[in-house]
């Protein structure tokens, strides 16, 4: 057992892990942040995506260890300080991104990390970005029409409600 | 002008907040303090005999509780089968024994041998490499066809042979069809394979187990789509704990799309083991175990023939299909390739004479069962593919073949005992004509082609048969459940109301959808109406969600439960008012005498029936809660029509989605949102299955797709926007909303619109394909050309 000491969501956290622990077992079972999802085992679906040091991270391919000093953000941080949704939740509800929210931890942070890098990406950009984030319900159609409504596009012009 | 609240409204979710701040509850979520946790030991061998489990070695390693094998549940219950099927003698299915942990055999790769209890999870897997398996490799059964031979290898030593059921639909029409094969003047005939599939909810399975000696109760924690049947089959029939003693929690669950309404041997396990070793006991699966042990869907090989007279209208159809059951029966899996499949071959179509014949084989895989549209995505497979191949032959347009064989009359009886009652196939036919923009399609070809690409255009209709009922038919035909929904709506003092419902949602927007209609029907704020679902000890009964029954059949019974709570407001207004009840109105919330402006607001009313000083107590009791039960009278039928574009690489073989239309009849709607998402989610399977998901075996039964590697997901850029409409309205005329439907839809109109798209496009470029089998696949569409 080794102790990490991280900073989450802005809060200082700590504990003891195993050499073995993966980042998304130390948020979900340590410091019981379970907004963190798992959905797979071979890092291909990214419910667990977090932010470490402002980049996006597949949780589950990271060792807690390996994160010990680092900034993380993980969806319970995400919302405004007043506690409203930020403008990619707010986004993801206007345009019913979501279905059985399993998904959506991952996609919030994987847009996030997306919109910081490219503001105003084409539909073909969020669907190559996407390419990392599996989502079963929803058939992407409205989280990419969310996506884009969050980085102030105009959706009006794609189809349906 | 869109509604901002009540039914026809798009009511922003009020269960996206949870989800979206990362404080949804799921079941992995729940961690009871002391609990232990599960590691199942699996076969990785598809057929063989266990001599013996040696379990001693393990039983020392470090955090070990209790080490557990089939031994330990020799005394406990089959893991039970819902639904029985009788063949075309009348004799019953063959029904193997499903035991919680595997017996004397193991059947598929997958099954569950032995499982670990231990302080960590790290634990009870370290411990379970260290017990000894001896078992000896028996040949495997895959191919269906093989293990119906003579000679091939038992899946069940107990049973006759690999064939569940040998089954005849309608076998009184047998005779009649096949002299219209003779008479016919065209016969088209096609052989396929409706892929095996995963269903892959976001969400692993899980399952917590409870105990608490003080009272003897039990509770089960599951990632369910029906909490109360799991209480039924599990405490019935595997552990003997009456439904008293037993709770079952599915609190948010992250998909199910059909595989998580199944009783599994894990929820058994984990309920059972907490009270063997007295502590929680909790196990989350991984996705490469779901792949594993979740049941399949899908998997059927069939050959349709189109019987045309001269005039090109259907005369006759006949089908032989081959469903595989895998190694058990899951839950509801002897109804899918019969009563959920058989029913629907008459399709959108008066085709006169139909015969069906469906043999279930046992083999040494997962097994098999519903999975989003379960029996209606293979039966609108085969159906408009061979349609749509007999257009092709005859030199005549698909839509126009389609629309000549249209049914126009309702209700309509089928020759394949289901009657529709509402439908109007040519509007969604016309709906989507003008929505793809068909005389434009020339002009798209052409572009492509100068691009080197080929394109083609496929359409296709369906017709669903949802909310499946009445429970006292249903019997007649095998469920051993019945196939209503409860509801009960407490009204709480001050105004404010709980509906309990028996549907369960897992991504559907019930919490929000649910509270629309009530909310509309008093005249109140949506805001007041919270909906609880997913608990047994919260909510009376329930079927649960599946077949796309929610709001037809849920909603129904919720509608009823609120009837009665108006009546008795009524009844309590009246008195308010110092009026005759029948004089009473309500509207917007208050209570008024007709023709006069007296009136009692909502909250004085509910308030009366809790504090009942000036109160009817010699007519009505106080309080406000009512329950009901819905039994629908018949099926409901939604039905639509999908057109896909495509383009193919000739190079590579590549298939491309350019566009996606779907026209869709779902009845009345109440939130247009919801059900646009749920559309599209449905297309998104639908072209998942046409494109890229295969579940696959070896020949010794080893699972070639067993991970998100090799088993190919639609992905973002895999997929289109799509053009989705759903304008057309015929309302069911059974149930008091007036709706039909609309989870499955998209899952089962899709897949054959791609394939046709596909024929097309390689068609047009003079190839002689009529057919390829799901996936379409670069290297099997490549192969296809050459
Ligand atoms: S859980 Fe991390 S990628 Fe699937
Ligand atoms: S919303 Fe269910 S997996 Fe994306």
């Amino acid at each position: 057992m080794t102790q990490v000491n991280m900073t989450v969501n802005g809060k200082a956290a700590s504990g003891d892990v195993e050499g073995r622990t993966l980042l998304s077992s130390f948020l979900r079972d340590q410091l019981k942040l379970t907004g963190t999802h798992v959905g797979c085992d071979t890092s291909q679906c990214g419910a667990c995506v977090v932010h470490v040091d402002g980049v996006a991270v597949k949780s589950c391919t990271m060792l807690a260890a390996e994160a010990d000093g680092a900034d993380v953000a993980t969806i319970e941080g995400q919302a405004n300080p007043d506690g409203s949704l930020n403008v990619i939740q707010q986004a993801f509800q206007d345009h019913h991104g979501l279905q059985c929210g399993f998904c959506t931890p991952g996609m919030v942070m994987s847009t996030a990390a997306l919109l910081k890098g490219n503001p105003k990406p084409s539909e073909a950009e969020v669907r190559a970005y996407l390419e990392g984030n599996i989502c079963r319900c929803t058939g992407y159609h409205n989280i990419v029409k969310a996506i884009m409504a969050a980085s102030g596009q105009d959706v009006g012009a794609i189809a349906a409600e | 002008m869109p509604k901002d609240g009540g039914i026809g409204a798009s009511s922003k979710r009020r269960e996206d907040v949870r989800f979206l701040t990362g404080v949804g509850n799921y079941t992995d979520d729940i961690n009871i303090h002391g609990q232990a946790y599960v590691f199942f030991l699996r076969s990785d061998m598809a057929h063989g005999t266990i001599n013996s489990v040696d379990t001693s070695a393990a039983a020392g390693m470090p955090g070990v509780v209790q080490i557990f094998t089939g031994a330990d549940f020799e005394a406990v219950g089959s893991i039970p089968c819902g639904w029985q099927v009788t063949d075309k003698h009348g004799e019953v299915m063959q029904e193997p024994r499903h035991p919680v942990l595997a017996h004397g055999k193991v059947r598929h790769v997958g099954e569950p041998i032995a499982a670990v209890v231990a302080e960590t999870l790290e634990q009870a897997r370290d411990a379970a490499e260290a017990i000894e398996l001896d078992i000896s490799e028996l040949p495997a059964v895959v191919d269906m066809k093989e293990a119906l031979k003579d000679g091939a290898a038992k899946v069940h030593d107990d049973l006759n042979n690999n064939l569940c059921y040998d089954w005849g639909f309608v076998e009184e029409n047998k005779a009649a069809t096949d002299a219209a094969f003779e008479a016919a003047a065209h016969v088209t005939t096609l052989e396929l394979v409706n892929n095996r599939l995963v269903a892959n909810p976001m969400e692993p399975r899980v399952a917590v187990g409870e105990y608490a000696r003080g009272t003897d109760e039990h509770t089960l924690y599951t990632t369910s789509q029906n909490p109360h049947v799991i209480r039924l089959l599990m405490g019935a029939f595997v552990l003997g704990i009456p439904e008293h003693k037993l709770r079952v929690v599915a609190p948010d669950v992250g998909g199910g799309f059909g595989t998580k309404i199944f009783h599994y041997q894990e929820e058994a396990f984990c309920t059972f083991a907490a009270k063997a070793c007295n502590r929680p006991v909790k196990w989350t699966s991984s996705r490469s175990e779901a792949f594993v042990s979740d049941a399949h869907g899908r998997d059927h090989v069939t050959k349709i023939e189109l019987a045309l007279d001269g005039d090109n209208n259907f005369t006759a159809l006949r089908t032989e299909t081959y469903a595989n059951m895998g190694a058990y029966l899951s839950t509801f899996a002897p109804s899918v390739p019969t009563w959920l499949h058989g029913t629907l071959m008459a399709g959108n179509y008066k085709t006169p004479l139909i015969y069906v014949n469906v043999k279930a084989v046992f083999t040494n895989t997962v097994p098999v069962d519903a999975y989003r549209g379960a029996g209606r995505p293979e039966a609108t497979f085969q159906l408009e593919r061979v349609v749509d191949k007999a257009a092709r032959e005859l030199g005549v347009d698909p839509v126009a073949l389609r629309r000549q064989n249209f049914i126009t009359e309702f209700p309509y009886a089928t020759p394949v005992a289901v009657e529709y009652d509402t439908g109007d196939y040519h509007a969604t036919m016309d709906k989507l004509e003008s929505m793809i923009d068909r005389d434009g399609f020339a002009a798209r070809r052409a572009e492509s082609e100068k691009n080197g690409k080929l394109r083609g255009l496929g359409v296709n209709c369906y017709i669903e048969a949802c909310g499946i009922a009445p429970s006292n038919l249903v019997g007649q035909l095998g469920a051993r459940a019945g196939l209503y929904e409860s509801a009960t709506v407490r009204v709480n003092a001050t105004g404010g109301l709980v509906v309990m419902t028996g549907s369960h949602s897992h991504g559907q927007g019930h919490e929000t959808s649910f509270a629309q209609v009530v909310a509309e029907m008093i005249g109140i704020d949506e805001n007041m109406v919270e909906i609880v679902h997913g608990d047994t000890s919260k909510v009376p009964m329930g079927m649960g969600t599946y077949g796309s029954r929610s709001l037809a059949v849920g909603g129904s019974a919720m509608v009823r439960a609120t009837e009665k709570i108006i009546n008795k407001a009524k009844k309590i207004a009246s008195h308010l008012l110092e009026a005759s009840e029948g004089d009473i109105e309500l509207k917007d919330g208050a209570f008024s005498v007709a023709g006069t402006d007296k009136s009692v607001a909502w909250g004085d009313v509910t308030l009366a029936a809790y504090v009942p000083h000036n109160y009817p107590l010699e007519d009505i009791e106080p309080g406000l809660e009512e329950t009901a039960f819905y039994d629908p009278s018949n099926f409901t039928y939604p039905s639509g029509a999908y057109a896909c574009e495509v383009e193919v690489d000739p190079e590579t073989g590549k298939v491309t989605i350019e566009r996606f239309a779907a026209a869709d009849d779902f009845g009345n709607i109440v939130n247009p949102m919801i059900v646009t998402g749920q559309v599209h989610g449905g297309l998104a399977q639908g072209i998942g299955q046409a494109l890229l998901e295969n579940c696959s075996y070896d020949e010794n039964g080893q699972l070639l797709s067993a991970s998100y590697m090799d088993y190919a997901m639609p992905r973002a850029d895999d997929l289109p926007m799509f053009d989705v409409d759903h304008s057309c309205q015929t309302p069911c005329t059974h149930n008091p909303l007036g709706v039909k439907g609309c989870g499955e839809a998209g899952a089962i109109g899709s897949p054959p619109s791609v394939v046709n798209a596909v024929v097309d496009a390689l068609q047009s470029a003079g190839k002689d394909v009529t057919h390829i089998d799901m996936p379409l696949s670069p290297d099997r569409v490549w192969a296809a050309m050459q």
